[in-house]
């Protein structure tokens, strides 16, 4: 991932000029420029659109979605919300996370593996199901570990 | 002439191979000089069959689920897949799960190209936005009202109602807003008809838009969705080119992308974070239909309320309010998920049993094991115990037994859920979710998830049961939105239902 870069993000900024409401998109176009959201982004972003950087700040900070720092390599998301629960996920997550030494929404020391916990994934008949870099992957298995672990290498 | 060949580009099919299945059969095909053309469709919703490919046949498609990469040598080991397959599951339309559905709404979702304009037409797309010029404005709105088609999000407002609200509040500008942020456990039929049928919603949300004298639409669609905001973005490049949308069209529609917050589901929420803010609940009045999206006057509706639309119009209003019982007028798209047999999407019409749908149509538990409670409604719905399973599927009949149809999830358990942990859960992910804008939501999600954790423990069980009763009060008629009114919804029902769950110390002393 780049790192941080003023005039990469003031780009950025400008593809949405004019837009109603456009500090959302902003947000997600400099994160997946970024891998996170940095911290001198925010006054950057609140100059722009008119807004304090408190009201920056608050909204990077509202959503699950928006980081702080950079996630691993790779990043594995596990669905955590009752349909998986129901067919055994909360089990299945915690030998996932032993199996990589992490807990919710921690990175492996190498950095290739962030784990985060997400509440539904839309794959509810076929789980349990996680996300790997946005890669649906659904009824997982002890088996699965594996498979991801050779996936992340 | 090309065979064509069909296999789901739908997320759940892709979680399972279905990409994977696909490659296989390319290259299989290209190895034996087949001449077939492979067609990536959305999923009929019969999940334990995916990945289902299909082969077009003169008789019609034939199914074969589901299919393994290791499959496709043995698919294609004599030309085409043939019925003798041990895999082939014959007529799609012909198996059960599928030819008990009334699919209104679902009609074309598994069956076309979805990113095929002229598929769409061909099966019957565009029929009701035509309608609804031909009759004009306000007979468009009177057509929806008559059809008794009402929210599907879960709070079943009259779809009608609202639109003839917006439609009467004179304003310069008007939106439609589409609810695409299904965030409710269990439920999956936003995303399926992004993935498997994008301009039914682009039609429904032109319909709207033109009945209430809206000329912009927003698609807000949750993060988690990453392969629904693929297919509807190009779906709205792909209707802009042909003039369906834009200026010649009147309507303008943009996709928004939400980021991660399970209450930006609630209307209000939903709109402050089109605008760009934090997703907090707004205090209703003014309502949307007032004052919405930007100060104006807007539309907000549920996906699947928005793409039902061009099948009323276009068939009538009379025959989509034939089907149903009561208030409940139309199909439902049913989701049955978690640890169920016969996981999928079934559209019928309302009146179907709990029982009828865990038991007969999704054919018990996956694991084999009575089921022993059926959550219904997504997160903040109540859990059911058999004893209620004869529930008619309907908004008035799951209100009478304290609970909700919602969206229309149902996640079934089997005899080994703790119903405790189950009712903690309720607790905690109103915790996390919360918006933090009120009170009772905001501090009594946690401190409920603690009193849970005593009741847990064994830790004066009775009194804690009280207090829990008590939050659960306040929770319900102090909290400004659904996230923190209807919590207690799974959490009561989990007690009242299923009480020997939460009779701790008996649980200690009987494994000691």
């Amino acid at each position: 991932m780049p790192v941080w870069n003023e005039a990469q993000a003031n780009d950025i900024i400008r593809r949405h000029a004019g837009r109603d409401g456009a500090l959302l998109p902003i947000l997600h176009d400099i994160q997946a420029a970024f891998g996170h959201v940095p911290a001198p982004a925010v006054p950057v972003i609140a100059h722009a659109l008119n807004l304090t950087r408190a009201e920056v700040h608050g909204v990077v900070s509202f959503y699950h979605d928006f980081r702080d720092k950079p996630a691993g390599r790779h990043v594995l998301k596990l669905c955590r919300a009752e349909a998986c629960q129901s067919v055994n996920g909360e089990r299945l997550a915690r030998q996932f996370l032993d199996r990589f030494g992490v807990e919710w929404g921690g990175t492996t020391p190498d950095g290739r593996l962030t784990i985060e916990a997400t509440y539904c994934l839309g794959l509810c008949a076929s789980g349990p199901s996680a996300m790997l870099d946005g890669e649906p992957i659904g009824r997982l298995t002890p088996a699965s570990i594996d498979d991801i672990a050779r996936e992340v290498g | 002439m090309a065979t064509r060949i069909f296999v789901p580009h739908d997320a759940a099919a892709r979680a399972v191979g279905a990409d994977k299945v696909a490659a296989a059969i390319a290259e299989e095909t290209q190895r034996k000089g087949l001449a077939v053309d492979i067609v990536r469709t959305g999923s009929r919703g019969l999940f334990w069959l995916e990945p289902l490919v299909e082969v077009e046949t003169p008789g019609g498609r034939i199914g074969f689920g589901p299919v393994t990469v290791k499959d496709v040598t043995s698919l294609f080991a004599d030309g085409l897949p043939a019925a003798s397959h041990p895999l082939c599951v014959g007529r799609p339309e012909e198996i059960p799960f599928l030819k008990r559905q009334t699919r209104i709404t679902f009609a074309r979702c598994g069956i076309i190209d979805p990113l095929s304009l002229a598929d769409y037409r061909a099966h019957g797309g565009w029929r009701g936005l035509e309608r609804a010029r031909s009759l004009g404005p306000a007979a468009t709105v009177a057509e929806v009202t008559k059809s008794g088609l009402r929210g599907r999000g879960g709070a079943g407002f009259p779809t009608g109602i609202k639109w003839k609200t917006v439609a009467d509040t004179a304003a310069d500008r008007k939106y439609i807003v589409c609810n695409a942020d299904e965030g409710d456990s269990g439920t999956y039929a936003d995303r399926m008809i992004m993935e498997g049928d994008p301009f039914l919603l682009i039609e429904g949300m032109a319909i709207a838009g033109f009945a209430v004298g809206a000329t912009k639409g927003y698609v807000y669609i949750r993060s988690e969705y990453p392969d629904a905001v693929r297919v509807m973005e190009r779906a709205i490049v792909l209707a802009e080119r042909e003039g369906l949308l834009g200026a010649d069209a009147r309507f303008d529609l943009e996709m928004r992308v939400g980021a991660g917050a399970y209450v930006c589901g609630e209307e209000t929420s939903l709109l402050e974070s089109l605008e760009g803010k934090r997703g907090q609940v707004r205090a209703k009045p003014p309502l949307p239909a007032h004052k919405g999206l930007f100060g104006k006057p807007t539309v907000i509706n549920n996906l699947i309320s928005l793409a039902t639309v061009p099948a009323i119009l276009a068939d009538g209003a009379e025959h989509y309010a034939a089907l149903g019982i009561g208030r409940s007028r139309g199909t439902m798209p049913i989701q049955l998920a978690g640890n169920v047999k016969q996981g999928g999407l079934f559209e019928a019409a309302f009146g179907l049993t709990l029982g009828e749908i865990v038991e007969d149509i999704g054919g018990g538990t996956r694991t084999g094991r009575p089921a022993r409670a059926v959550q219904v409604g997504g997160p903040l719905g109540a859990y059911f115990p058999r004893r209620l399973f004869d529930t008619p599927f309907d908004y008035e009949a799951f209100t009478a037994r304290d609970g909700l149809i919602g969206h229309g999830g149902v996640v079934v358990f089997d005899d080994t859920v703790d119903m405790a942990h189950q009712a903690r859960f309720a607790l905690e992910f109103c915790a996390i979710e919360s918006c933090g804008k009120c009170t009772p939501c905001r501090i009594g999600s946690v401190r409920g998830t603690e009193t849970m954790d005593k009741i847990i423990r064994g830790e004066r069980v009775e009194a804690n049961l009280a207090l829990i009763t008590d939050l659960c009060q306040t929770l319900k008629f102090g909290s400004l939105c659904a996230l923190g009114g209807f919590t207690p919804y799974p959490v009561m029902s989990a007690i009242r239902h299923f009480p020997e769950d939460f009779d701790r110390p008996r649980l200690q002393a009987a494994a000691e």
